[in-house]
């Protein structure tokens, strides 16, 4: 039997089991998360470290008498032993809401959805795979990650709902290092990814990273700090809406202070009304339940030409500050960003952007000032001096400094015409699913300090 | 009956020396990790309960050694077929991947020990009531809500009990026991359109090995009255200024300092280019060691597990190797890397035993354990009576570096102006930035013993399959000159 149907028969086993064993007016969700992934990493074309990993970990959320108790563990994957850890995590979490203060702020989930979604995959034979890169590592210096396998979701209550999503999929997110004529390290980012694997996809992205790399031969140009012209390419504004989920659109984060978009949301301030950002489900990349099983609209327009339309509302945040909530995940961030594009066609962002950075990637971004929606970072990977619509020289790394009202705003020259798929690479814990679309921007004046 | 706060979840036994034998046939050489870990957080909110949580995490990572390739496999099925499955998976992956690898494994990557590592003391999770536990985190929200203008008091505890235990076919047997805890009390206080926050020490800084003791209630309720305060203070605060001034940063910021501009740049696998496809590389090479002027020769640094209490001291790591006490940096000179036995051999640098994983479902790879800037002579008035003009920053709020730990900018909670040797104004929004070899080059002063403390991060991330890892940093006060500092605004 196959990981996803064990898991799922686990999943049901368990809820068959406990649900049926509350008493009145006791509440109890199972989420599972579960993976069985391959990942194997690599340096300079050869295998660092090769990796399995099989878990399947479930979240129990239990209330009663006002109370809120949430046990996560690791499952064994065998119902009898399992039912044991859980209906012993079932009595603590009894006794615990007997000697717990009331949580004011409880919510339960009345609509009793039913969902069930596998997409199967066709993953790449290991020894294709390994061809493949060590074959890139004679001409390339070749360094990253695959990651590839089964993930699924789900949750299920003690009222009925039930969403089950698993997905067979895989990513090779990977860098190209050269070295300059200045004998200074420069390098590309790719990312192939998909759920069925083409080897002849996987070699076209490497060849165009590789033509990619070619550009980044010459000798770098050191631009000092002050204010350019710039265009950022998908991945680096991918990076930068990443920061919207960091509280920015989180209802909760504005009412505790903690939003970096108040003035946005307190209307004090409009962004350019080129941009616009949806959270889009209808992307497919992500569930639309989050874990208590509440589905989220398809479409939440969350920023439309500039001016604010919806921040993401948990069910929790919606009762505490007695607002409709929107499905939005515990820390209500975007689950599946969705940037509008604009008019700038790729064949004409060099000529548009005319003297400035072209910016491939950013790196380490943070908040700098909350208040004023200020960010820092650095520019990573493929960036380059554009001098009257012509590609010059790669850049040396520049630190940047810049409000989120200038970039989305005030500065906000051109949003490109196309967007790209971006999926998320980040394996913390386990594997994520989802990810994003963004188009490439080119701004008027941006801000380098170091 | 009182209900204590620890927990104790019905499991199943799990014996790994026993697992050993079941999987010996599969491999040349073999090895199992155990971790069972249980984390508890519980969380109040304006004087409210917020969260009651506890992760239990409990799975086994076998090693799996076939034609000189070492391969992993995690699993959480602990059942006999459930192990010998993951072992399976490893060793064909070994086998599968030995053409292609990029280092031969060597057995002295695995030293041969046996060891035991015990949480002594009365201090366990179950000598506290569960209710008096959530009382007084409530209490320490109605505490940093010293007035209407605090719109956001929280109060958050984390406790953790860990037990590991690593066996190999070799006669490896190392077992570990850990008890932690790290707590975050902060206050967001709003008015006239002007929002900061405050805290103790910064949101995650307050990590430290211990129990219930590590909680002096009465200690802690007063602390909150502070940072209810100085959240307030700052709402009328000067902005930071725009200059070149003279820098004095608190051990709860150069925890960060150390973390992101010593530490990360020591890592051997980083010097290697394992992480360059995602933490990045670093600007230091391997012909550095033992030659480079990292910082001024006040600069003494070492990686040291053996201090007590601090938040990463362990007697292992997770390859087996003991865990000593070692200067990475002396007077200013680069001595010694942060890397395993892995990473030693592949690079011919001595390093330390920091091969550590974030658990059970992670390979090891080499991390930062405790790294500690070493007390100097300067008292903290000496100190401050050095400055004629500068600034004063405690707590980190923001943090960024480049992929090769040169270009940073960090930024603080709170700060104070320094005029003539003296803390004069409050200031918000402080920030600074500079460049790494530079930066240290200008340490001008240290403080000495009295003023050494120990902080951490529960968060330090990095690795393919990504990693969060639980580190230290200890420290004095430390001045530096010339430094450039901003302050917030569009």
């Amino acid at each position: 039997m196959s990981f996803v149907q064990t898991t799922r028969e686990l999943l049901d086993g368990l809820g068959s089991a406990v649900f049926g064993r509350l008493a009145s007016g006791e509440e109890l969700t199972f989420n599972l998360a579960a993976e069985d992934q391959h990942y194997l990493r690599f340096n300079g074309g050869r295998v660092r470290q090769s990796t399995r990993v099989r878990q399947q970990r479930l979240a129990m959320r239990y209330q009663a008498q006002g109370r809120r108790v949430d046990f996560t563990f690791d499952l064994n994957g065998e119902v009898a032993t399992d039912l044991d850890t859980t209906l012993s995590l079932l009595h603590r979490a009894r006794v615990e809401a007997s000697v717990l203060p009331e949580d004011a702020y409880l919510t339960v989930v009345e609509q009793v959805k039913r969902s069930d979604v596998h997409h199967e995959g066709c993953l790449p034979p290991l020894n294709e795979l390994l061809a493949f890169i060590a074959e890139e590592g004679r001409s390339a210096d070749f360094t990253g990650l695959y990651a590839g396998g089964t993930q699924l979701g789900a949750t299920c209550n003690s009222r009925g709902l039930r969403h089950v999503f698993s997905t067979e999929s895989f990513f090779v997110d990977y860098s190209l290092y050269t070295v300059n004529a200045a004998g200074e390290n420069k390098a590309v980012k790719g990312l192939y990814a998909g759920r069925h694997w083409e080897s002849g996809q996987f070699l076209e992205n490497l060849r165009r990273s590789r033509e990619r790399l070619s550009l980044l031969e010459g000798e770098g140009r050191v631009i000092e700090p002050g204010n350019y012209r710039v265009y950022f390419a998908p991945a680096a504004v991918d990076a930068i809406i990443a920061l919207f989920s960091w509280g920015a659109v989180s209802y909760s984060a504005w009412k505790k202070g903690d939003s970096a978009l108040m003035k946005l949301i307190e209307e004090r301030v409009q962004l350019s009304p080129l941009f616009s950002l949806n959270e889009n489900f209808a992307l497919g990349l992500t569930p639309r339940f989050n874990s208590l099983g509440e589905v989220a609209p398809e479409i939440i327009p969350v920023i439309e030409q500039g001016r604010l339309c919806n921040l993401l509302i948990n069910s929790r945040t919606a009762r505490e500050y007695e607002v409709p909530g929107n499905a939005a995940e515990v820390g209500e961030g975007l689950r599946s960003p969705d940037m509008a594009t604009g008019t700038l066609t790729d064949a004409n962002v060099i000529s548009a952007l005319d003297t400035g950075l072209y910016i491939g990637n950013l790196h380490y971004l943070n908040w700098s000032d909350l208040q004023h929606a200020r960010i820092t970072g650095m520019t990573r990977y493929a960036c380059f001096w554009v001098e009257n619509g012509r590609i010059v020289a790669p850049i040396r790394d520049l630190r940047f400094d810049e409000t989120l009202y200038r970039i989305f705003g005030t500065e906000l020259e051109a949003v490109g015409a196309t967007a790209e798929w971006i999926m998320r690479t980040d394996t913390y814990h386990q594997r994520s699913v989802g990810g994003s679309r963004v188009p490439g921007m080119l701004l008027r004046d941006f801000r380098f300090t170091l | 009956m009182t209900v204590s706060l620890a927990i104790e979840p019905k499991l199943t036994d799990f014996d790994p020396l026993a697992a050993l034998t079941w999987i010996r046939p599969e491999a040349d050489w073999l090895a199992i990790r155990y971790v069972h870990e249980k984390t508890y957080r519980r969380c109040a909110r304006n004087g409210r309960p917020e969260e009651n949580v506890m992760h239990l995490e409990r799975g086994v990572m076998i090693e799996a050694m076939v034609d000189g390739q070492l391969a992993y496999a995690a699993t959480s099925d602990l059942s006999r077929e459930g192990v010998i499955q993951a072992a399976r998976r490893a060793a064909g992956d070994a086998r599968a991947t030995a053409n292609d690898r990029l280092a031969e494994f060597a057995p002295d990557w695995r030293p041969a020990v046996q060891g035991r590592q015990e949480v002594s003391g009365d201090a366990w999770l179950d000598s506290t009531s569960l209710a008096e536990f959530s009382d007084r985190l409530i209490q320490a929200t109605q505490r940093l809500k010293v007035a209407d203008d605090i719109v956001t008091a929280v109060a958050e505890a984390v406790l953790l009990e860990t037990e590991t235990r690593y066996v190999a076919s070799h006669g490896t047997d190392v077992a570990q026991q850990f008890l932690m805890t790290w707590q975050h009390f902060g206050a967001i206080a709003q008015a006239g359109g002007e929002t900061q926050s405050r805290s103790m020490n910064g949101p995650t800084a307050r990590c430290v090995q211990g129990g219930m003791e590590t909680f002096d209630w009465d200690a802690l309720l007063d602390d909150c009255q502070r940072v209810g305060e100085q959240a307030l203070e700052l709402l009328q605060a000067e902005n930071c200024p725009d200059e070149m001034l003279d820098l004095v940063l608190a051990p709860d910021q150069m925890l960060l300092q150390i973390h992101e501009s010593i530490g990360h740049p020591l890592e051997l696998d980083r010097i290697l280019g394992d992480e360059r496809n995602y933490a990045g590389w670093s600007f230091v090479k391997p012909e550095d060691f033992g030659r480079l002027q990292y910082g001024s020769p006040l600069m003494n640094v070492t990686f040291d597990p053996t201090l007590t209490g601090e938040f990463a001291a362990y007697a292992y790591d997770d390859g087996g190797t003991p865990a000593t006490r070692e200067y990475l940096i002396r007077d200013g000179r680069l001595l010694r890397g942060l890397g395993g036995l892995e990473s030693q051999s592949r690079l011919g640098l001595p390093g330390v035993a920091n091969f550590r994983s974030a658990s059970w479902n992670r390979a090891p790879i080499d991390r930062m354990g405790n790294i500690n800037l070493e007390p100097g002579s300067a008292s903290m008035e000496e100190i401050m009576g050095s400055v004629r003009r500068g600034i004063y920053m405690e707590a980190n709020r923001s943090w960024s570096i480049d992929d090769y730990r040169n270009k940073f900018q960090f930024g603080c909670e709170y700060a104070r102006l320094i005029e003539d040797g003296r803390l004069t104004r409050v200031l918000k929004n402080p920030n600074y930035r500079g460049i790494t070899v530079p930066f240290w080059q200008s340490l001008t002063a240290v403080g000495n013993v009295d003023s050494f403390k120990a902080y951490g991060t529960p968060y330090c991330g990095k690795g393919e399959p990504n990693q969060v890892i639980r580190v230290g940093h200890a420290s004095p006060p430390c001045l530096f000159r010339a430094v450039q500092v901003f302050g917030g605004g569009a």
